[in-house]
């Protein structure tokens, strides 16, 4: 099984899941946390129309985690205010 | 290919695919475009071609047979050199140009990576489908509460089942193949809230009797999910979510005819996760901007108008799928002959070439008999009209600017009567998703009584300024810009040099009402 390392951490994934449904098959349902209310927030639509599930990938921010497809070795950074 | 294309089509699910099929039957050479990883769309959301093995999804789905059909058809074509299919593009905007169209998209096939481009083409069909309409309702946006449609991607996509012990609510049909399939993967569903009762259906039998396959295709669906013992409530609703950082329960509740929970009937259902969905709302991005009219569909959407062969009101512009009206797939691959077959007609370059022969009227009649089926849907399946006694003041409704019930309300206190005046007012679909989640909603809170027109968005998905600047506009008006092998099984794609900083991004920030 490949990994891509998230927050610096080895994830694994199966060739053809995205980042959110890697995140989700290891049990993650929250990665980020809103401007206003400091909510917690993962993925909820899933098919990249409510921007949720926000990360940034290999440095470049504002991604959908998940439409990206996960990469060996891709770099993913889920940070607090990734909204702004 | 070397020549020009004579059609781009946008989305290759279910009428993406029959369209594009039937024009290069007819002769036409075809740009597909779409933004996942594989053909198929939502409703045949498979994981990409290379992955088919590590992920097996095959028994989730409905129909695979048109699909595979479909997808063989594409593949000899896309070998032949007349089919050009851009998979992982982001179609971002569309726009009129000399007697044809200039569709802007974006290549993320090297994902974060954007490569800008434009595809020049003398008509367009756009087969954008549609998501899950919502409803919002206190805890909605807890972890772990995702839409049906979120559920069902990951599942279909990735072989991913969120959760071990799920709920589901909303109203339609839709409900029952999530919840099936979730329970075919081990997942212990412990509730189907369906806001309507099936004797709505009763009423008006005839669509449902005249559709055979829409009637057997929720038999087994009922029959799938009494094997697993998932129990299915009638006229029930999730009103409640609870947790602290993720879900750990809902509140459900019978509902009387109008939507109000029953008093003394709310109950607390331990759950991890939650799937909910009020049937669609069509993705009308691309088209809105272009001009082209609009018409009431029974669902309480606006829904792109389109004749008998549909052509939208814009020369050129052709429509087929949700886009014209929620109806599911079967309806959308036969819009999509249609569409295909007014190309052709409308063509020079199709002229003589009969795409569908003899099949015409019989397309003509199917899609007939499946619209009377989607009218009759929402008739059955409607939104409860007492939805939002459900919502206290502190419910969140726009997820992304966090404009709660109460601040909407206060906005239609002061004045606005509709979504735009309560965005101005509120900020509610000014943010990331701009009002794609909560624009149903706020439009149901605040003017009902018409259908639902999203706003405008001149911009359909994010695109970096980067990719813009680097777009070069010296490349002439041919479908090589960037050539994908034509083979049928995608390499995946190299991966890039990660960029040191965040690139800027423009979104629908652009959108006309909030510059």
């Amino acid at each position: 099984m490949s990994e891509i390392v998230v927050d610096g951490d080895p994830l694994p994934f199966v060739e053809g899941q995205t980042v959110a449904a890697a995140l989700v098959a290891a049990g993650r349902v929250a990665w980020r946390t809103t401007r206003v209310g400091r909510r917690p927030r993962g993925v909820f639509c899933g098919i990249g129309v409510c921007f949720d599930c926000l990360v940034a990938v290999d440095g470049t921010g504002g991604q959908r985690a998940c439409l990206v497809p996960a990469r060996p070795g891709m770099t993913v950074t889920t940070r607090e205010d990734d909204d702004e | 290919m070397s020549e020009p294309a004579d059609l781009v089509v946008v989305g290759a699910g279910p009428a993406g695919m029959a369209a594009t099929a039937a024009a290069l039957a007819g002769g036409l050479r075809v740009v597909l475009v779409d933004s996942g990883t594989a053909l198929g769309g939502q409703y045949w959301r498979h994981p990409p071609e290379h992955a088919r093995a590590a992920v097996r999804t095959d028994d989730l789905h409905h129909g695979l047979r048109a699909y595979r059909a479909l997808c063989r058809v594409l593949t000899a074509h896309r070998a032949a050199g007349r089919l050009d299919l851009r998979l992982e593009h982001h179609a971002w905007s569309a726009v009129r140009e000399g007697d044809g169209f200039a569709v802007h998209v974006v290549d993320r096939r090297a994902a974060p990576r954007e490569t800008a481009g434009v595809l020049r083409t003398p008509r367009l069909l756009v087969a954008t489908g549609a998501y899950d309409r919502q409803l919002p309702f206190p805890g909605w946006d807890l972890p772990g509460v995702l839409t049906a449609g979120g559920l069902q991607a990951l599942l279909k996509g990735g072989g991913v089942a969120a959760g071990t012990r799920v709920a589901l609510g909303g109203t339609g049909p839709f409900l029952l193949p999530v919840a099936a399939g979730l329970a075919a993967r081990g997942v212990e569903v412990v509730a189907v809230c369906e806001a309507a009762h099936p004797s709505a259906w009763l009423r008006r039998p005839g669509p449902l009797l005249r559709n055979p396959a829409k009637w057997a295709e929720g038999a087994g669906y009922a029959a799938a999910l009494a094997r697993h013992r998932v129990p299915v409530y009638p006229r029930t609703a999730i009103v409640a979510a609870e947790g602290g950082e993720r879900l750990t329960s809902v509140r459900i509740a019978s509902l009387t005819p109008d939507g109000r929970p029953r008093p003394g009937t709310e109950r607390r259902v331990e759950v991890d996760t939650v799937g909910v969905g009020w049937g669609f709302a069509p993705q009308l991005d691309l088209l809105v901007p272009l001009g082209c009219a609009l018409a009431d569909s029974a669902d309480g959407n606006a829904v792109a108008a389109v004749d008998a062969g549909q052509r939208t009101t814009v020369p050129g512009l052709y429509t087929a799928g949700e886009t014209c009206g929620v109806g599911g797939a079967a309806l959308a691959v036969n819009e999509g002959r249609l569409a295909a077959q007014s190309v052709l007609t409308d063509s020079a370059a199709g002229a003589g070439h009969g795409g569908m022969n003899g099949r015409l009227a019989a397309v003509r009649s199917a899609v007939a008999r499946q619209r009377a089926f989607a009218r009759a849907m929402p008739l059955a399946h409607p939104i409860p009209p007492a939805w939002s006694s459900w919502l206290t003041d502190e419910t969140v409704v726009c997820r992304c600017e966090e404009v709660t019930a109460g601040a909407v309300r206060t906005a239609r206190a002061d004045g606005a009567h509709d979504h735009r005046q309560v965005k101005q007012l509120t900020r509610a679909g000014m943010g990331w998703c701009q009002g794609r989640m909560c624009g149903p909603a706020v439009h149901c809170l605040t003017a009902r009584e018409r259908a639902y027109e999203p706003a405008e968005r001149l911009v359909a998905t994010p695109v970096t300024l980067g990719a813009l600047a680097d777009l070069d506009e010296g490349t002439p008006p041919r479908t090589t810009t960037t050539p994908q092998a034509p083979t049928t099984t995608e390499a995946p794609p190299t991966p890039q040099a990660p960029t040191t900083s965040p690139a800027p991004t423009v979104n629908g920030a652009t959108d006309k009402e909030c510059s």
